[in-house]
Order: structure tokens, then C-alpha cells, then sequence
């Protein structure tokens, strides 16, 4: 049985915990006082060490990715921190950010310090105005102490609240003040980034990791977790559970596990379906509750870590009216670059919208999988990719209550029944 | 052809070797084979963008296949890569028809009423690598249509399928980056900034890369079908840029003029002016028969016959000169330079209707003639420097190739002159800021290499010892030469002969031996020997009673040295009046023979370089006759015959001359003259026209005159501060002969200067104040 073992976390529950004193008493700027005096690329080292990987879903390791920053190139290099968490389900930057922002900002320290960078940009997600002013009070107290403005500075950057931005060459432009849209690569960021110099973007949870690294050694961080999933992370646990919220484990553990951590589906109810990873990363069943969460593991069982944004559904759930509302929010999102994402997106919901009416034939069935065929690897940036998942990995699974709805001529279920609030008043 | 050797790369398509060099993309190699890869966003011109996704292959590189289709216009070759095409790949092909399908989930299937069915990339497309039916039964995103981008560009945005053609032109070629895409998803489209039209002087060629009907010109919107169309090759009549062209006649009228693709020259681009100023042509009041002036001073309608027989007489019976407008083409300009030569027996001729000296003319007698500067060398050159000249307004597509360097490599430019202009801050030049008519010091200073290009403009003229800077210039540094005039036919004029110190081929009037050159092939007993008249001294001489007679063809009097004096000169004098429409001159004219206009005709031009631009007639049934036809028949009536019959005959005769290779005429340097003395609320004049204006070949083309820049008098923050004037106030700008009252502008001037349009609406210099560069004027707060 896997532990909780919380290390982002683990102060969370003090009250102080979000501001400097709070953090210092827990040795928090420690780290980054180490790493300063060490050689950049020594705490390169230390990070591929580590094992630590890309916390924001791809799972790239960090330290290869501030490896490919050309050195003695003579031009200013810059971090941007990723921290425009938009994905449904997904919710892990923004009670870290709530908790712990100084957490993220000595681990821009060390991170700008190992790439010669001498500017950190922190883009935020727009809608997420709380945590904004939170992370700007951090960054306040940290100037105020002399922790930022030696050779560091960190500026927060609020976006205007779209979901391509968490697209690492959208969120460029956008930070750029262009409307985000993805670029064409190469070049990629590590040669041509933010105004075109050679920029690292790393998500929140992958730069608040590395303080805690700089701290224990990478032999700690790789005592944690799986062969080739190092050290410990957050697992965002929502939906019908008894107890949702984010679970800092180490990589590698089972739904199974922290489902009951989280105390197990809500009373009288059983699991149907729930995403690994967001709404972008295909669906898992009950079948799946023994599947290790780490990279390899959920890759191995035909879906992605993702951002470990478990979303819990139980039997109560439609899954075609689930997968319309995900569908919905991707038509929504796309940013209308490139024709397969746009378009598709826009065909998609009309087909699903008839789907979850009971409108249609089982021939429509056939359609949305070659249509996903269509879209998925044809488009500019994953984000068309991600739009199919749902709807693939939901027929593969749950065709026959897709045909339900068109035999019954309508949706099957009870769409109060799903409802959180089904047991308070009814 | 470039000399540059460059890395050759060999990769495989659909099992076909092809060597390209390296930094080619899959989708222009794949065309070296033939093999037509569909795109909508992909344009050979523009940056790769990658959005539509039509041109999806499979690639694999020394064996390592990409797991996806890549898009074929975004990845450059390399070696060992092997690509299969929608011809050899299931994927590739699958792909496309699915991207092709989403294209059309949201275009509407309005081909039947849309302007771009029958040569439409997405109806082409989409029977060529689509499927015959689509899949979709869903609702179709709709929008208000169309919207007004520009008085002239029309959106629908119901069609386009956002492929960035348009707004990457604005942005990477023309540097006009006013249309951009806003809104997201499906809902994305292209705009304008609020209360910002897409006023670009190059907004057209988005209309004609539109890969579907979205962007539609005004002038031509529901006007024809393409495939009653009859497109003919042509060249652009109207600046020295030499545009390749197209145009489009259907039963007689010409409805629409497009880019032609000439690498060396316009590339694939031309600017709004030659592509939507034609209406000129079928203007209702075009003259078709001749006229004669009868007894009691009225214009009336004769015959053929009887007005050359007047004519004739006229011109039999007192001294005549010729007057020949910039816009004449080689063989008509050689027509007029031969007619004054053998039928009137004069070297009085000059085609220059427009402000000019005796410098420019040894200017172009030493320098222009024969000059072999190209746009190849702005490609080369380590700095351009422009003279008395305005690239985006004088000659566009110059501005276009100095833009893409600039873009390229930062071409550095430099510019003198008075005021700071959009293109110099487009091309962010080191702009070198004198006094109007203070030009020769500033160029004198100027550091060249022999790499480096100058371009000077026909304005130059305007500045006593610019010219001689200039050439001294080039002497010294080996720079190259370039004189760039702002009409088409000037460059031709001047090989033809058409101006009082040159005979055809750049031979100097004053060279014995160059005369009997030309002697011999006109077969003429001889030809005048001294220097002939120029405009201004034509006209002084009408007014002396030195020459009595006048032929002229194509000039505006208002454009030249005393426009007032012009006219008078007109009445004073027996005028044989050469026009396509009624003009100040047929006012005034005893005989008006209609000629035929550009389209109507087959000839050539020379642009700039002197490269021959030639086009045949795009409307074939006309009645009109070239100028040449009409002089040949002039001379008849006279008694000579001029052997000039068609224009073939003429071409031919010019070739058979070719060139001088004797010495080139001197050059006789002018040095500067003294700024004059200015008080308080003088200043010196300075203006250019601008592309749009009220330019003859822009009469009737409201949709193109509605998006001219706005008439503005221009002076210095310091002059306006003395003068208490903020943008926006009345500045009034007064010489003895009047006054001209625009609102003001406050920019980079010098502050010696005002600046006005020259021939714009409410602002014609050269009608309203006399003076158009380095006079003094009165500005005053009106």
C-alpha cells in the first residue's frame, strides 16, 4: 500500500503557510541560496539527476529541456512558468500556487540561476484572479526581503483566459502581447522562445519541485516513485468521492490506493469511468483501478498521465452527455489555427449534441470515430488531439450506452441523479 | 540568375528522385516533379504557417518515419528523406480528404453566386483531393455579409477559410499590418482595427491570393464570371515599376486587371493603382472621332481625312514643336521623336510634362541612357539610397523589394529629403533631413560602397545641383545608378529619342556621327544639329512667336513648370492634340485626333531598369489607333512618309538601330543654390504626389480613391509650436498666384519646411500655388 508522502504539500494545512514567514520556517529560500553558490550547470546535473520530469502533462525531463539552453550565446535567456492551468479536471497549480507560492518563485531562483536567466515570467491563467494576487503579494514579499531584483527578477503575467495558452508556444505569443495562437517549430523554445531567445517553459509543479531537490539530493528524489517516474507529485482527486482534493503521492500509485486515501466513491455508488490525466487524456474504467500512475503505466494501458487530474464518475454519469460538455469545452477552446481542430470541433458537438438526444444511427457512431481519425494527428498542436480522446477511448469503452440513447430516443439516465447535490434535497 | 551555388539536397517522392537546393520545402519540390500537392495557407512567397493542414504527407527520414503526416509546406528537405504523397500514401491521402471535408464543414456552398467559382484553389481543390459528398448535416456558422474592410476590399467571412494568406501579406510584404485575424475557433476571422480601414496601397493583392471568394475588390464584385473572361498578358501603364499584368475584357470591356508573376520584377504583386485604375478607359467621355476647331472657335466632329488635312496644313505652315507626355509607349515615343525630327524637322521636343531642368536632361543624357541597374541589384546591394524620391508613393513596387530585403536582412536605407515619409519609417532609413532644395550637400555626403544602390527620383530635378550630386556620387563611390521616373513611358521616351538632346538609341544630338546614324535609317537628308527646346522653353517660345505650332500628346499643362503659361500657350499657338479623353489641351486644340489607350494597343514599355515590359491589345475589336498610326498618317498628309505603319514596324526599326556606342553626351555640373532668406511665417514648399490622387488614370475609380491617404499640410513640431497649431487646425499656404488650406499635420519635417500633397483633392500645388519644391510660401493659421 502506497503512502501519501507530501513534499509540495507538506504545509499546506498551516494557516501561514502562503507567506514568506510561513515558508522560511520550514527552511523554505535554503534551497536557492545552495544553488546559487553552486555551478549552473552542476544543478543542471542535479535535476536530470533527479529524474524529475514535466509535471504539466508531457512528462519531458526538466533537466534535459534546460540542458538544450545554448550557453555563452551572449543573448539574454529567459523561464516562463506555465501556469495557466485550464485543462477541466484539472487543478493542481492553483491550490499550490493558493498554499505555497514561494515555493514556485525559489524555484524560479534556481532555475534561472542554472540557465543563466535573469528573468523568470510567471503566466497565469486569466480566470484565477485569487491566486494572481496571491502570487503577486509572494513576488512583493520576496523583493521587499531582497530575495528577487539580485540578478532575478520574476514577473507575473495574467492572461486574458484561453485555453491554447497553456500551449507553451501560444502562451509565447500571448506573453508576447499577440493573441496566443501556437507557433510553428522548429525553432522550438530553447533556441527561439519569448522574443526569440532561448526560453525554458516549465509548468508550476515542475519548478516548485526543485527546491525540495536542490535540498535532499537527487538520490532522494529518485528513492520515490517508479523506474523511470521519479519522486512525488499531486494527484487532483475530483467527482463522486467522499473526500476529493489533491493527494501528494509518489508516482506509481493506483487509483485503487488513493481512492481509498480519499475514503472511496461517494457512499452507495460505484465507479464507471474517470480520466487519468484531464479531459484530454482517454477515459479509464473500473477495469483500470490497479493501473500505476505513473507515465509508462497509464502510456502502457492506452492513455496519459496527463496532469494526474483524476475526475471520478460514478454509475450515475452519462457518459455521452460527459463527453458532449468535454466536446463543448474544446469547440470553445480552439483557437481556430489550423482547420482540423477548428472545424472538427464544431462538427463534433453537433454530432454528440444528436447523440445524447437519441437523435441518429448507429452509422454516426462510425462517423465520430473517423471524423476523430481525421482530426487526431492531423492538427496544428495536441489540443486537437486532446478533443478526440474523450470521444475515442468512451465509444471504445461505452459503446453500447451510446446505442442506449439511440434505441431509447433519448438519454438513458436521470441527469439530476449524477448531481452532487442529489442527496441533500431529494 | 543568381550565381550563387547552393547546397543540393536529393530525397524521394512518390518513388521519384528530385535535387533541390537545400532549405526547399517538401511541397516546392514535390512541384519540381509535377507532383501537385493541395494547399489553401501555403503561399511560395510568405512565411510557412502550417494552419490549414491540406498539404499533409507521409515522411520518413533515413528510415525513420514521422508517426503522423507532416505538413508538407513547413519541412524542408534533408537528405535520406523519403516522402509519399497522396498519390503513394493511404494516410496522406485519407488525411487530405478529411481536412479537405472540414474545410468545407463551414464554407457555403454559394459557388454559383460567388466571384471566385471557376477559378477557385478550394473548388479546384476540392474535386481534385476531396470526396464528392460531405458527411456533414449540421449547422453552418453564418456572419453579416459582406463587411467593408476598405473602400475598396470587401470581406465575406462566412468563406474564408482562415488560411492567413491575406494577413501575412499585409504584414511580411507590404509592412501594412492593418487586417489581422481576431475571435477563435470556428468563429475566427479576419478584421480591422476599429475605425481603422485596411487602407494599404497593396490591399489588392489579398483580394487576388484569397484562395476562396472571402475577399472580393469592390470595383469587380458580382461584375462577371471568370470564364467569360479573356485574360490577356499586359504591363502596367502607370509608374516605371513595370508591373506584369493581366487583364481581364469580357465582350470588349475590360472588367479586371490582376498581378502577372514576373520574378525578376513584381514578383507576384502589384499595387492598388495598377490593378483597379482602369476605368479610365471606358470612361463615357472617351473621344472616338476626331475634331476640328470650326470658324466660330467651336469643337465639332470631322472625318478622318479632313481633320489630318487640317492638321497637316497647320503644322506645314508655321514652326512646330512636340510635346510628348510620360506616358507614351517606346513605339509611340519613337513615333513622336522621329515625326518632330522628320516631319517637322526639329529637335523642339520633350517629354517631359512635368517639373524638370537642362541638368536633369544632360542628367539623362550621361546617366539614365543606357543604365543597367536592376531590382536584382537592391537584392545585392549593402545600402540603398533614395533621392528625391518616395518609393511606396512614386514607384510601389520598388518599395516592395527594398521592403523584403529590409525584412530580410536589414537592408540599411538611407533617404534625403525633407519630410520623414510612412515608407521611411516602414523601412525604419537613417532619413537624412534637409531643407527643400538644400539636397546636393546632404548627398555629397553620403558614404557608398560599390555594393551600394541609389535610386533617385524624378524630383530631383526639382533641386538645382541634386543631379550633379548624385552622379558625382556615383563616380566616386562606384555605386550603382538609378534614375527612377514616376511614369511609365518616361525610360522609353528617353531610348526613343523623345527629348530635345538625345536621338533614338542614347544618341546625343550634338554627335555628327550619331545624326547620320539615324539619318540613315530614316532616310532623311538630315537632322537638326543643335540641342531642341525643352517644355518650359517651348512654351516660353510659343509665347515669343518663335514657334507657332504644337503637337502634343498625353500632357496635363497643370503638371508642368508654369501650368498657367502652358495653357495660354495652347490657345496662343495651332495645337494638334493627341488624347484618349477631353483634357485641358483639347480644350484648346484646333485638330483632336482620339488615340487608342493602353489596353487597346499592343507596344511596350521600358521600366526603370530599361527593361522592355511589351503586351499586346487586350480588347481586340478596338477602333482606336496608337499615336504612332496617327503620326504616320500626319506625315502622310504632310507629304513624308514616315515608314512607321504598325507597331511592329516600329519595334523592328528600333532594334535595327540598337544602341549608341559612341560617347556618352557630357554632363555639364550644376552646383546648389543659396537657401533663400525666410521670416517668420515663410517657409519652403515641398510635396510629391502620392500613389492615389487625382492622377488622370485614376478618373472614375471612387472604391480605389477611397482609400488615398488624407490631404494634410505638414510642418515641424517647433514651427507649430511658434505657431500655436496642433494637428487638426486649418493651415493656409499662400503664393502671389493663391492658396491652398489644409488641416495640419505635425511630423518630422524640417523646419524650414511645409509640406503638402501635390495633386491631391483640395491640394494641387502646382494649379493652386505655382510652386511645388523649395519655393518660398506663407503658411499661416487659417
Amino acid at each position: 500500500m502506497t503512502k501519501l508522502a507530501p513534499v509540495l504539500s507538506a504545509h499546506w494545512d498551516e494557516k501561514d503557510s502562503f507567506t514568506l514567514e510561513g515558508y522560511k520556517r520550514h527552511g523554505g529560500y535554503k534551497a536557492s541560496e545552495k544553488a546559487l553558490k553552486m555551478d549552473p550547470d552542476a544543478v543542471i546535473q542535479l535535476v536530470k539527476d533527479s529524474g524529475l520530469r514535466g509535471r504539466g502533462g508531457a512528462g519531458f525531463p526538466t533537466g534535459m529541456k534546460w540542458g538544450f539552453i545554448p550557453q555563452g550565446d551572449n543573448k539574454d535567456h529567459y523561464l516562463v512558468v506555465n501556469a495557466d492551468e485550464s485543462e477541466p479536471g484539472t487543478c493542481k497549480d492553483t491550490p499550490l500556487l493558493m498554499a505555497n507560492p514561494h515555493v514556485l518563485i525559489e524555484g524560479c531562483i534556481i532555475a534561472c540561476h542554472a540557465i543563466r536567466a535573469k528573468h523568470a515570467f510567471i503566466y497565469i491563467r486569466g480566470e484565477i484572479t485569487h491566486v494572481a494576487r496571491r502570487v503577486n503579494q509572494a513576488i512583493a514579499d520576496a523583493y521587499a526581503a531582497g530575495i528577487l531584483g539580485n540578478g532575478i527578477d520574476v514577473v507575473l503575467h495574467v492572461g486574458a483566459g484561453a485555453y491554447i495558452c497553456g500551449e507553451e508556444t501560444a502562451l509565447l505569443d500571448s506573453l508576447e502581447g499577440f493573441r496566443g495562437q501556437p507557433r510553428l517549430r522548429p525553432p522550438f523554445p530553447a533556441i527561439a522562445g519569448l522574443y526569440a531567445r532561448p526560453t525554458v517553459v516549465n509548468n508550476v509543479e515542475s519548478i516548485a519541485s526543485v527546491p525540495a531537490i536542490v535540498m535532499n539530493g537527487a538520490e532522494w528524489y529518485q528513492s520515490m516513485g517508479t523506474e523511470k517516474s521519479k519522486g512525488t507529485t499531486l494527484y487532483s482527486l475530483s467527482g463522486h468521492v467522499a473526500n476529493p482534493g489533491q493527494f501528494e503521492a509518489p508516482l506509481g500509485i493506483t487509483l485503487r490506493e488513493i481512492l481509498e486515501l480519499a475514503g472511496g466513491m461517494r457512499p452507495g455508488h460505484k465507479l464507471k469511468f474517470w480520466t487519468p490525466g484531464g479531459s484530454s487524456t482517454p477515459l479509464f474504467t473500473d477495469e483500470h483501478l490497479d493501473v500505476p500512475l505513473d507515465y509508462e503505466g497509464v502510456a502502457a494501458a492506452g492513455s496519459m498521465l496527463g496532469t494526474k487530474a483524476l475526475q471520478i464518475f460514478d454509475e450515475t454519469t452519462c457518459v455521452v452527455r460527459a463527453v458532449l460538455r468535454w466536446t463543448e469545452f474544446y469547440k470553445h477552446e480552439s483557437c481556430g489555427k489550423c482547420t482540423p481542430c477548428r472545424e472538427g470541433t464544431w462538427w463534433l458537438v453537433q454530432i454528440l449534441r444528436d447523440l445524447e438526444e437519441g437523435k441518429g444511427t448507429e452509422a454516426d457512431l462510425a462517423k465520430l470515430l473517423d471524423l476523430c481519425d481525421n482530426i487526431m494527428g492531423r492538427s496544428f498542436c495536441a489540443l486537437g488531439d486532446g478533443a478526440t480522446s474523450p470521444i475515442t477511448s468512451s465509444i471504445k469503452y461505452f459503446r453500447d450506452e451510446y446505442i442506449a440513447h439511440l434505441t431509447n430516443g433519448a438519454c438513458p439516465f436521470d441527469p439530476v441523479a449524477s448531481t452532487l447535490f442529489v442527496g441533500a434535497g431529494a | 540568375m543568381s550565381t550563387e551555388v547552393s547546397e543540393m539536397i536529393t530525397v524521394v517522392i512518390d518513388g521519384f528522385e528530385v535535387s533541390v537546393p537545400k532549405g526547399t520545402l517538401v511541397i516546392r519540390a514535390a512541384e519540381q516533379l509535377g507532383i501537385q500537392i493541395p494547399r489553401f495557407c501555403d503561399h511560395p512567397l510568405l512565411d510557412p504557417v502550417g494552419a490549414c493542414r491540406q498539404c499533409l504527407v507521409d515522411i520518413e527520414i533515413n528510415g525513420r518515419a514521422f508517426p503522423k503526416p507532416q505538413a508538407s509546406c513547413t519541412i524542408p528537405v534533408e537528405p535520406g528523406m523519403i516522402v509519399k504523397t497522396q498519390l503513394t500514401s493511404p494516410v496522406a491521402e485519407k488525411a487530405q480528404r478529411g481536412v479537405m471535408e472540414l474545410l468545407l464543414v463551414n464554407h457555403p456552398l454559394d459557388c454559383p453566386v460567388c466571384d471566385k467559382g471557376g477559378e477557385c484553389p478550394l473548388q479546384n481543390q476540392a474535386m481534385s483531393n476531396g470526396q464528392g459528398s460531405s458527411r456533414f448535416e449540421g449547422v453552418k456558422r453564418t456572419f453579416e455579409k459582406p463587411i467593408n474592410i476598405s473602400s475598396q476590399v470587401l470581406l465575406d467571412r462566412e468563406r474564408c477559410v482562415l488560411c492567413a494568406r491575406c494577413t501575412r501579406f499585409s504584414e511580411q510584404i507590404a509592412s501594412d499590418p492593418f487586417i489581422t485575424l481576431n475571435e477563435r475557433g470556428a468563429l475566427q476571422q479576419v478584421g480591422i482595427y476599429e475605425n481603422q480601414p485596411f487602407e494599404s496601397y497593396f490591399s489588392g493583392n489579398t483580394v487576388q491570393i484569397c484562395p476562396v471568394g472571402a475577399l472580393t475588390g469592390a470595383a469587380y464584385r458580382f461584375r462577371a464570371r471568370p470564364f467569360d473572361l479573356v485574360s490577356t498578358p499586359s504591363a502596367c501603364e502607370h509608374c516605371a515599376s513595370g508591373c506584369d499584368m493581366r487583364t481581364d475584357v469580357r465582350r470588349g470591356k475590360t472588367l479586371r486587371r490582376l498581378a502577372g508573376e514576373d520574378a525578376s520584377v513584381n514578383e507576384e504583386w502589384n499595387c492598388d493603382k495598377g490593378r483597379w485604375a482602369f476605368k479610365y478607359v471606358t470612361a463615357i467621355d472617351r473621344l472616338k472621332v476626331p475634331m476640328i476647331r470650326n470658324a466660330s472657335g467651336e469643337l465639332v466632329e470631322a472625318s478622318w481625312p479632313e481633320a489630318l488635312a487640317v492638321a497637316a496644313e497647320g503644322l506645314k505652315s508655321a514652326k512646330a514643336a512636340v510635346l510628348v507626355g510620360g506616358r507614351a509607349t517606346v513605339e509611340d515615343a519613337y513615333g513622336y521623336s522621329k515625326f518632330a525630327r522628320v516631319a517637322l524637322g526639329t529637335n523642339d521636343i520633350d517629354f517631359r510634362s512635368r517639373l524638370s531642368s537642362d541638368e536633369e536632361r544632360e542628367f539623362i543624357a550621361s546617366r539614365v541612357v543606357g543604365s543597367s541597374t536592376t531590382y536584382r541589384d537592391i537584392d545585392k546591394a549593402d545600402q540603398v539610397l533614395l533621392v528625391g524620391f518616395e518609393p511606396e508613393e512614386e514607384s510601389p513596387i520598388v518599395f516592395l523589394r527594398i521592403n523584403k530585403q529590409f525584412r530580410k536582412r536589414a537592408l540599411k536605407v538611407v533617404s534625403i529629403g525633407s519630410k520623414e515619409s510612412i515608407a521611411v519609417e516602414k523601412l525604419k532609413a537613417e532619413f537624412v533631413k534637409v531643407a527643400p532644395g538644400q539636397e546636393a550637400a546632404a548627398i555629397a555626403s553620403q558614404k557608398l560602397t560599390d555594393k551600394s544602390v541609389i535610386l533617385v527620383g524624378e524630383r530631383a530635378a526639382e533641386s538645382a545641383g541634386a543631379l550633379s550630386a548624385v552622379a558625382a556620387l556615383a563616380d566616386s563611390t562606384g555605386a550603382k545608378l538609378a534614375w527612377i521616373p514616376r511614369r511609365a513611358g518616361e525610360r522609353g521616351a528617353i531610348e526613343a529619342g523623345a527629348i530635345g538632346n538625345l536621338l533614338p538609341g542614347g544618341r546625343p544630338v550634338t554627335d555628327a556621327a550619331a545624326r547620320v546614324d539615324i539619318a540613315t535609317v530614316w532616310n532623311t537628308d538630315s537632322i537638326p544639329a543643335e540641342v531642341g527646346r525643352s517644355t518650359s522653353q517651348i512654351i516660353d517660345a510659343v509665347h515669343a512667336g518663335q514657334i507657332g505650332a504644337l503637337v502634343v500628346g498625353g500632357v496635363d499643362p497643370l503638371d508642368c513648370d508654369n501650368s498657367q503659361a502652358a495653357l495660354s500657350a495652347m490657345e496662343k499657338a495651332f495645337v494638334v492634340s493627341l488624347e484618349i479623353a477631353p483634357s485641358a489641351v483639347t480644350a484648346r486644340a484646333n485638330v483632336v485626333l482620339p488615340v487608342a489607350a493602353v489596353t487597346e494597343k499592343s507596344g511596350s514599355f521600358l521600366n526603370w531598369e530599361g527593361r522592355a515590359r511589351s503586351f499586346d491589345a487586350a480588347v481586340a475589336d478596338s477602333l482606336n489607333r496608337s499615336d504612332l498610326r496617327i503620326l504616320s498618317m500626319i506625315a502622310d498628309e504632310m507629304g513624308i512618309s514616315l515608314n512607321l505603319g504598325t507597331v511592329t514596324a516600329a519595334a523592328k526599326e528600333i532594334a535595327s538601330l540598337g544602341a549608341w556606342d559612341g560617347a556618352r553626351a557630357t554632363f555639364n555640373k550644376v552646383s546648389a543654390q543659396a537657401q533663400p532668406a525666410l521670416n517668420g511665417d515663410q517657409a519652403l514648399i515641398t510635396s510629391w504626389r502620392r500613389l492615389l490622387d487625382l492622377g488622370t488614370l485614376q478618373e472614375g475609380e471612387e472604391h480605389l480613391a477611397g482609400t488615398a491617404r488624407r490631404t494634410v499640410a505638414v510642418i515641424s513640431p517647433k514651427r507649430a509650436q511658434s505657431m500655436g497649431v496642433v494637428d487638426g487646425d486649418q493651415l493656409k499656404i499662400s503664393t502671389a498666384q493663391g492658396s491652398v488650406t489644409l488641416s495640419a499635420l505635425v511630423e518630422n519635417i524640417h523646419d524650414d519646411a511645409v509640406w503638402a500633397p501635390r495633386n491631391s483633392r483640395g491640394s494641387q500645388l502646382l494649379v493652386n500655388l505655382g510652386v511645388a519644391h523649395g519655393a518660398v510660401v506663407t503658411v499661416v493659421k487659417a
